[in-house]
């Protein structure tokens, strides 16, 4: 809502390259070799490696997806699967390489830190290099881990949750991430512990057609609670990068879990992420998904309602920008009784743009008196940018309550002469009707997210009107 | 001897392909009242929206110039920031965003010679204006005319005009549709304002009800397109006597 002025351009603030030496780089491509030498290299348990596998296969047999974005681009040829930045993995900040480090002060992480984080794990390329938690949490038994390290220390937790909310033959994308995953958060809270303060990652695409698959576990234990924030800015780049992570969560009984991404991916990254969560008894789960940059991407976090009134909400964002297409959306699969949801979708196309809303709602017949509310709302700017909703409701039982309200407003040229008569710019007036639009969403981020967003739809607004 | 502010020489000007204004030529000296009257479709709004530099009118002939400067093709803003205002009569909604970070931004962009007023110092200028048209302090809690009563509207746009402070005020029947506590209020504040600055102001208005609160230096009277009379008071009392039709 507020101005901000940065000024930055964009390239400077989110486009810079630092220099890195790569102790590990595989060259482009995948193969059966490429995957064994992955898992070799990280000293994994022999069922990663045949997990990994037969992923491989699933990916290797399966078809593109015939619906949605159009995928025809994407060359798996010209991807590097792998590659580990030099520096060891290490819990100070002292540890950590200088170049990395003056990457991470220009993306204002130590003073995140300091402000108010629990804990920090970035992600630079494919591992977790630096991760932090807090003594407070360590001495409740929280565990914030990168994926990797997660596996090794904890691999009977792994036997149990990985792969069991998305199995790798869900889709092709989810094969290719189970074969050559990387890095990733490993969350564990245990019993009754409650985390109020926001655990938080950001993490980058440093290099050039380097592909990132990270891996995210989160497992929150009975009655606690967990926020995750996930903030994503890559450098510009002119040849097409591929992002395609997998997020699972599991809540346990009373548990409630919040995962928020911002997801800023540069304009040329296809963006193809499996989110899905597993809420058992009166658990509460939220994503609140931001989808701002990439090229393309598709999205649809998912909440399984399997225990007694479970409830799940999504709230999603969408901007789409000249030559961007933002498919997003959510699905919601009732499972027990009693349980509900919310889906809130918001989406901005201008300048020949389109978004999509595209959600799934289930209502088998176990899941008696459960309710679920979906409000989609987009916004256009002009009349090359195209808006398209796709609901599908599979419902199995009577006793369920569904409402749905979509709308679809466009930037009036009433509102644009009424705040410039008051003499904001142009710009000025464009940015505030955006941030007024996604205000109801925006408000449930933290402060320092909320201004994050705001600023990035002000520098995607400059110089694109008028 | 009193500089010009507003020069406006024939002045002609449609929206869409209809012509509304025919011609007009007025000019308005610093912190003059000017009054425009006339029946309806006289053109008495459009002459607010083109003045203001409302993307709606397509201005065909003639010139604009405030304070020296011509303004006939400049954009909004431009001419907000040279002090001129324009309340509006039926100001827009803009959902979600909020009145008092809106007010800060307008007044930011307005008075950058002054500089910036942090979140503080502008939540204690606004306290005082907010006294002046009798809106309680929550007001500002809310989206910028989301939901806002009639009288709520007139409020929030004299609320502007008392932020912003401008050089010249356009009032565009800012009295209709007020209740006549509201109205005794509203102008109540505009004189005020007028009083305590040095602006002028240019009030359309339909009733000459407003002519208890504010005495005007000049009447005009408007008909299909053009300023058809221009007198003192005096001229509303024929008005009342004859109507706009039978006026010569």
């Amino acid at each position: 809502m507020d101005s901000i002025n940065l000024n930055q351009d964009y390239k400077t603030k989110y486009g810079f390259k630092d220099k890195v030496k790569y102790k590990t780089k595989f060259p482009k491509g995948i193969s059966e070799e490429v995957v064994r030498r992955i898992s070799n290299i990280k000293n994994e348990p022999k069922w990663m490696l045949a997990r990994r596998l037969k992923a491989y296969n699933e990916f290797e047999r399966r078809p593109m997806p015939t619906w949605g974005a159009a995928l025809s681009d994407i060359d798996f040829s010209n991807i590097h699967y792998f590659a580990r930045a030099n520096g060891s993995k290490g819990h100070s900040w002292d540890e950590v390489p200088e170049e990395i480090k003056h990457t991470f002060e220009r993306l204002k992480i130590p003073q995140t830190e300091r402000k108010f984080l629990a804990g920090t794990a970035t992600q630079y390329e494919s591992e977790v290099i630096y991760s932090k938690l807090k003594e407070q949490w360590e001495g409740l038994g929280v565990v914030f881990e990168d994926t990797d390290t997660g596996l090794q220390k904890y691999p009977e937790l792994f036997e149990k949750y990985f792969g069991k909310i998305i199995p790798y033959k869900d889709n092709k994308f989810a094969a290719l991430n189970t074969a050559v995953w990387s890095g990733g958060s490993f969350i564990y809270i245990p019993k009754g512990v409650k985390v109020d303060i926001p655990l938080q990652t950001y993490f980058r695409i440093n290099l050039k057609n380097m592909g990132q698959f990270e891996r995210t576990l989160i497992i929150a234990d009975e009655d606690s609670e967990i926020h995750y924030i996930e903030g994503c800015t890559a450098p510009m780049y002119t040849t097409d990068s591929l992002h395609a992570a997998v997020v699972e969560i599991f809540a346990h009984k009373n548990a409630k879990v919040r995962y928020t991404t911002i997801q800023n991916w540069s304009s040329n990254v296809y963006n193809l992420v499996t989110k899905r969560a597993a809420a058992y008894e009166n658990a509460r789960v939220e994503w609140v998904d931001c989808n701002i940059g990439s090229k393309t991407t598709m999205k649809y976090p998912a909440v399984y309602l399997l225990g007694r009134k479970a409830h799940g909400e999504v709230l999603s964002i969408a901007y789409a920008d000249k030559g961007q297409i933002q498919d997003a959306g959510a699905k919601m699969i009732h499972r027990a009784p009693e349980t509900s949801s919310l889906i809130t979708s918001k989406s901005i196309c201008k300048n020949g743009g389109h978004t999509s809303y595209r959600g799934m709602l289930q209502m088998t017949h176990h899941a008696k008196k459960s309710k679920s509310k979906i409000i989609c709302d987009a916004l256009i700017f002009d009349n090359k940018s195209r808006t398209d909703t796709y609901p599908t409701n599979i419902i199995e039982n009577k006793e369920v309550s569904l409402e749905h309200e979509a709308s679809v407003s466009k930037v009036s040229q009433d509102q644009l002469f009424y705040l410039m008569s008051r003499g904001l710019s142009e710009e000025e007036a464009t940015s505030l009707i955006v941030a007024g639009f996604l205000e109801p969403v925006a408000k449930e981020l933290p402060m320092e997210y909320a201004v994050e967003l705001n600023a990035l739809i002000q520098l995607s607004m400059e110089g694109s009107v008028g | 001897m009193k500089n010009s502010m507003l020069k406006i020489k024939n002045l002609k000007a449609q929206i869409e392909q209809q012509k509304i204004l025919e011609g007009i030529n007025l000019t308005i000296k610093e912190h003059e009242i000017h009054v425009v009257m006339g029946p309806n479709g006289s053109g008495k709004s459009t002459l607010a929206k083109t003045l203001m530099g409302s993307p709606e009118v397509n201005v065909t002939e003639g010139e604009i110039y405030f304070k020296n400067k011509n303004i006939t093709h400049k954009e909004a803003d431009t001419r907000s920031h040279l002090g001129l205002f324009l309340a509006n009569q039926y100001p827009t909604e803009v959902p979600g965003v909020n009145l008092e970070n809106f007010l800060r931004l307008a007044y930011n962009t307005n008075h950058l010679e002054k500089g910036k007023l942090s979140v503080l110092q502008f939540r204690k200028l606004l306290r005082s204006k907010l006294k002046v048209v009798d809106l309680p302090e929550e007001f500002l809690e809310r989206n910028l005319n989301e939901g806002f009563s009639g009288g709520e509207k007139k409020k929030s746009e004299i609320l502007q005009m008392a932020i912003l402070e401008p050089s010249l005020a356009i009032l565009d029947e800012t009295d209709s549709g007020l209740d006549i506590e509201s109205l005794d209020l509203v102008f109540s504040a505009i004189r005020k304002i007028y009083e305590q600055t040095n602006m002028a102001l240019l009030l359309i208005t339909h009733y000459d009800r407003v002519l208890n609160y504010i005495e005007p230096h000049y009447v005009h009277i408007m008909r299909q397109g053009v300023i058809a009379k221009t007198g003192g008071q005096d001229l509303v009392k024929i008005i009342q006597k004859v109507g706009f039709k039978k006026l010569k």
